[in-house]
């Protein structure tokens, strides 16, 4: 397990030397986008619209912050990850067309965004879900939102962070899946659990 | 003082406390886990969720950025007056607590997928109502996470299995849920009743503190041979590996049709937020699950 401090933009050669189980800190932009962004985003790529923020060598955080607006100026007062599966329906072309180097969320993600990733050089990081707070006093400012019509959750929130972390590279570049590994271990351990209960497989 | 205003008052207080601290025997829980969690990446999902904890009190700020869904239980003594202004008193102090604190608006209507934006629509807050003898008012307040409400479950168990049926059921649901109700996670595990009956009470047995096992001896042992089945899985923190998964199972169960054994898994995750406080007939009021705040 190495730790590794990332500032964006991040070029491939940095994601390719990251394994599993590395853990990261990132400083730079990170831009928040859950289901409802992810869905428009990859609508506006098909009728060649350019999004609000060129996303090439940044990361996306899956994440509804809770956010205030002091004066003109947005404050993020608690943003930790949403749960990352529901986005495995648009990451692989999210990544193929945006070219974000590193996923940020919590959960893990399936096989077609792990593929994605090997493919297109790109990391899921996995950030302690709930530590929302943790994930706050890293953002340094609030440099912008985008898309608030889809309310404060949804929105893509650009945020300027330092040491952002500790991220568990939980998908690294070359196909390896943390959560994958540990649901064969659950699979083993499952046998010995039914044994103990007594219980028929 | 009226008692709409003084519900308003206090709910406002509940939800607030609940948002940023966790209950003690939570808080405990996890420390503990940490201590024992023998796996490296586990044990540093567990030291965040611990200086998340810290934070989020040195800040008062919520210690998640899931604010949840706003569900109330409220036992209300059948002597205390003006009941039916109640509900309305709850939804303004969810409003205020939305605004204020601020809580994230996530009540969103299903038709439209329009959010209302002050964590308020049809049913929601929604409240649990219990009539009990007495002159004075007791309000929980569970802000659920919705990660954690993903993969609560019912289940319709074939009754001639026995007990073993209902082990399986749950052990499967936490393999099932994996990473994605933020474990380590505290189960409520309901059998018996029916569909409807069973989820509620598995929910409910949510709040009970994690150091209070179920005063049924029988359903007691049941609880811990469930607890220590689902920390064998190896999920761990966060789903990325180790021993701790759960930080408590609570079984609860009523009485079942003949032909029917109902079951319900309700997650919470480790942000496991719940504040009471009871209300007396002459306007004091005690809060009981964070005393030391007030």
């Amino acid at each position: 397990m190495a730790i590794y401090h990332l500032k964006t933009p991040i070029s491939e050669g940095e994601i390719r030397k990251l394994k599993v189980n590395d853990v990261i800190y990132i400083t730079g932009t990170i831009v928040t986008a859950r289901d409802q962004a992810h869905r428009r985003a990859i609508e506006y790529f098909k009728q060649g619209k350019p999004l609000p923020i060129n996303l090439e060598g940044l990361a996306v955080f899956h994440c509804g912050p809770v956010v205030s607006k002091e004066g003109e100026k947005w404050v993020a007062l608690a943003a930790g990850p949403t749960t990352s599966t529901r986005m495995d329906i648009f990451e692989d072309e999210f990544i193929k067309n945006f070219k974000v180097r590193v996923v940020i969320g919590k959960g893990g993600m399936g096989k077609r965004t792990t593929d994605a990733m090997a493919k297109y050089g790109a990391i899921y990081g996995a950030f302690t879900g709930g530590a929302a707070i943790l994930a706050a006093k890293a953002i340094k400012n609030v440099k912008g939102v985008e898309w608030l019509d889809l309310g404060t959750p949804e929105a893509l929130w650009i945020f300027e962070v330092e040491d952002f972390g500790p991220l568990t590279v939980a998908i690294d570049s070359h196909g390896n899946n943390l959560f994958m590994d540990v649901a064969k271990t659950v699979e083993e351990n499952r046998k010995r659990i039914y044994e103990k209960l007594g219980l028929q497989p | 003082m009226e008692i709409a205003k003084l519900v308003e008052d206090v709910a406002f207080n509940l939800l607030k406390q609940a948002v940023i601290y966790l209950p003690e025997d939570v808080k405990e829980a996890l420390k503990k886990a940490y201590a024992e969690e023998t796996s490296e990446t586990g044990k540093t999902q567990l030291k965040a969720i611990l200086d998340n904890i810290e934070l989020a009190e040195k800040y008062m700020a919520p210690v998640c950025q899931d604010t949840g869904t706003i569900i109330f239980y409220v036992q209300a003594g059948a002597k205390v007056k003006n009941l039916d202004k109640i509900e309305e008193a709850l939804v303004k102090a969810t409003r205020r607590a939305t605004k204020e604190i601020p809580l994230r608006p996530n009540a969103v209507d299903p038709l439209t997928q329009k959010n209302s934006g002050d964590n308020t629509g049809r049913f929601i807050p929604y409240i649990n109502w219990e009539i009990v003898p007495g002159d004075s008012l007791e309000l929980t307040v569970m802000p659920k996470g919705g990660g954690s409400e993903n993969v609560c479950l019912t289940g319709m168990l074939v009754p001639g299995e026995g007990i073993n049926i209902l082990k399986k059921f749950v052990i499967e649901a936490v393999i099932n849920a994996g990473a994605q109700p933020c474990p380590p996670t505290i189960l409520g595990v309901a059998m018996g009743g029916g569909a409807d009956i069973a989820m509620k009470i598995a929910k409910k047995a949510l709040l009970r503190p994690l150091d209070q096992p179920n005063p049924n001896p029988e359903i007691a042992k049941l609880e811990r041979e469930l607890y220590e089945a689902a920390n064998m899985t190896g999920i761990g923190p966060m789903g990325l590996g180790g021993k701790t998964t759960v930080l408590g199972v609570h079984v609860e169960y009523a009485f079942r049709h003949p032909a029917s054994f109902p079951a319900a898994v309700a997650f919470n995750c480790w942000a496991a937020r719940r504040a009471t406080a009871r209300i007396y007939s002459d306007g004091t009021v005690e809060y009981l699950t964070h005393k030391s705040l007030v």
